[in-house]
């Protein structure tokens, strides 16, 4: 524990989140798991966006860069692409991630740049005070959506699958210690790598569709998660209403800025004789 | 002459990003700018530097600002569609203090408009798209030559005092081909942004409250310092009190007002002694030196003052040069925004009339002629 403790700024504590949320969970949790990994301080950069979930980086003690509303992924290849040796993780919500911040998403998995994306997933707006996102399932309520939303829902998991991501696994803040396993191996994949963790927000998605409490939403969570594995054996009869969680997709594809890199080198070799200052250009198109 | 070269407006921009230590490009494909990604995509790599197509513009200028928290001296550009796309990244920018170069090749809008004609529309856009007061330097080049020598100085500023610069050239600046005597490798004046040397007590937006600009570290260096587009400390971390607000935003202001009279900018001709004024930038100026030059031959005291600092306006200079003339004429590619500029800066002096072209063709010089021979020729 004192371990995980050293990653956090704890004089930025205690945080901003309302009582029973489960973003503080899952902040612990990719702690945890760099502390696992024993991750250098001084090599990780945590990027955000706007929303609950994108305030996290500021507790925690490495260079963290809170951006625009969707815009995480897009600083956060600047930054990977820049310094391909530092570490970079980004936190987002289901808001920032999958609507203002949905083109992003897909182009850094179809890239395979180099990134841990942990999103978040309360299934609502919740910073604005609840409004639906478009992983609010469809027929649950919003403020904007006071009859219940019409519109269907993302399956995050299989959006980052198809669009090139290598490492994708699901968790909940109810499963903690699983949360913990697929962060830790999220950061060991060199390519970008999603954990989606859905959390409870007991303050506007609980409240306005008559979860319960806190203790009651990751109940529902405990009840209705399948491990992936176990549902595999398991009929669709048994898995309805059921959502799976665990390592959903691992598979080793070239990465983004590696191939920068080695091009750049290809490209350096070809013009070694390159002394600096103004270069020549041989040509520009109109 | 060794370093003579033909080359276009958007060629120089790049030639000159790369002679300040550009070191990392990213962009989206827009005409009429997309010659400098092409150019930077081919150069960056030979450095061992950076080039990204990004998925659109706010992507682009996300990535640079990223980039440039590593230490990297970044640049994107874009033309009117992509500016507007980036102006909230513009403020991000502003507020965190963020070094870095945005070329905006402007071409006729509003909205798609027209790509391949030239205007100069985006002169207020540049000033305040973003929202909010924030600070921002915008440069316009009125020549190729000029496209080189004012990227490396928006390069300069942008690291001297930590904001996002604009160079504002237009689609005939951008695509026009003129020879071109680049610099010795070494003669020309470059900065760096000023870095702190212990991470030990580092306050990451501590600065003098008169304009100050304070140290920058790069990102992965063990500084562990925090970044945010909202109101903050010198920390760096988030703060809503009312004074750290308002005194955050004076110094940021302040920075940029501090320093114009070492960043101004601009070329006269015939200005000091001129009875009619002619205010222009870009590429309406060369129209409107030929005109100039045209009305002087035929004994009609015209002058040319042509501001290179756009924002800050040099307005003391103009001030000056305007205070013996018994009119100001301000053609230019839209129908009346530096003119306004113009009209609060000489407002008790003489008459300025707005000379707007929107059709998408450059001012011929007999068009602005005709006006400072007052309709007479």
């Amino acid at each position: 524990m004192s371990d995980s403790l050293s990653y956090f700024r704890q004089n930025r504590l205690p945080h901003i989140w309302c009582p029973g949320c489960g973003h503080g969970t899952v902040t612990g949790s990719l702690v945890r798991a760099i502390a696992r990994l024993g991750l250098d301080k001084n090599k990780v950069i945590v990027v955000s966006g706007i929303g609950c979930s994108s305030r996290a980086p500021g507790y925690l003690d490495f260079d963290t860069l809170h951006t625009a509303h969707g815009r995480a992924l897009a600083f956060a290849t600047g930054i990977k692409l820049s310094r391909p040796d530092l570490k970079v993780i980004v936190m987002t919500g289901d808001g920032d991630c999958t609507a203002i911040g949905g083109n992003h998403f897909i182009h850094a998995a179809r890239r395979n740049i180099d990134i841990t994306t942990i999103v978040m997933n309360n299934n609502i707006y919740g910073m604005t005070s609840g409004q639906y996102s478009p992983m609010t399932p469809k027929g649950m309520l919003g403020t904007t959506a006071p009859y219940g939303t019409v519109e269907r829902s993302f399956d995050l998991a299989n959006l980052a699958i198809a669009a090139g991501a290598t490492y994708v696994a699901r968790g909940t803040a109810y499963h903690a210690p699983l949360l913990i396993d697929v962060m830790e191996k999220a950061l060991l994949n060199k390519g970008f790598s999603v954990v989606e963790a859905i959390t409870q927000c007991p303050t506007y998605m609980g409240r306005k569709n008559k979860l319960g409490t806190a203790v009651e939403m990751l109940n529902w969570f405990k009840e209705r998660a399948v491990n992936v594995k176990a549902a595999a054996a398991m009929s669709p009869d048994k898995l309805e209403g059921k959502f799976t969680i665990g390592e959903l997709y691992n598979k080793s594809e070239p990465e983004f800025t590696a191939e920068y890199s080695a091009l750049v080198e290809q490209v350096r070799r070809k013009f070694d004789t390159f002394q600096g200052g103004v270069r020549e250009c041989a040509q520009n198109s109109d | 002459m060794p370093n003579a070269k033909l080359m276009q407006g958007n060629e120089a921009c790049t030639l000159g990003a790369l002679a300040a230590g550009l070191d990392f490009y990213a962009g989206y494909p827009i005409t009429p700018s997309t010659e400098i990604a092409e150019l930077c995509a081919e150069e960056l790599p030979k450095i061992g530097g950076k080039f990204i197509q990004m998925e659109d513009e706010i992507g682009s200028i996300a990535a640079i600002i990223g980039a440039s928290l590593t230490g990297r001296k970044t640049m994107t550009a874009t033309s009117g569609p992509g500016f507007s796309l980036m102006q909230e990244n513009i403020g991000y920018a502003g507020i965190t203090e963020v070094p870095i170069v945005i070329i905006n090749v402007q071409r006729v809008g509003p909205s798609t408009g027209q790509p391949t004609s030239l205007a100069q529309g985006d002169v207020m856009q540049a000033r305040w798209g973003t929202h909010g007061d924030h600070p921002v330097v915008v440069l316009a080049p009125g020549n190729v030559k000029e496209c080189f020598e004012l990227t490396v100085k928006a390069f300069n500023i942008a690291e001297d005092l930590r904001v996002p610069v604009i160079v504002l050239t237009d689609e005939v600046i951008g695509h026009m081909r003129e020879k071109v005597v680049l610099p010795e490798p070494g003669s020309l004046k470059i900065s760096k942004r000023k870095a702190p040397t212990n991470p030990a007590g580092y306050k990451p937006y501590e600065a003098d409250l008169d304009g100050g600009v304070p140290l920058m570290a790069a990102f992965g260096q063990g500084y562990r310092y925090h970044v945010t587009g909202l109101f903050h400390d010198e920390t760096g971390f988030p703060s809503n009190k009312s004074d750290v607000t308002d005194r955050m935003l004076r110094r940021l202001m302040r920075k940029v007002e501090k320093a114009e009279p070492q960043m101004r900018d601009y070329f006269e001709e015939s200005a000091h002694d001129c009875e009619i004024l002619v205010v222009a930038f870009g590429s309406s100026a060369m129209s409107s030196l030929s005109a100039v030059r045209q009305a002087r031959a035929q004994g009609i005291k015209a002058g040319l003052f042509r501001p290179k600092t756009i924002w800050p306006f040099p307005e003391e200079t103009l001030r000056a040069y305007a205070a013996k003339a018994k009119r100001v004429i301000v053609p230019e590619m839209n129908l009346g925004q530096i003119a306004l500029e113009v009209e609060r800066v000489i407002r008790n002096g003489a008459p300025v009339e707005r000379l707007g072209k929107v059709n998408g063709e450059l001012f011929k010089p007999e068009e602005i002629l005709s006006v400072i021979m007052g309709g007479k020729q």
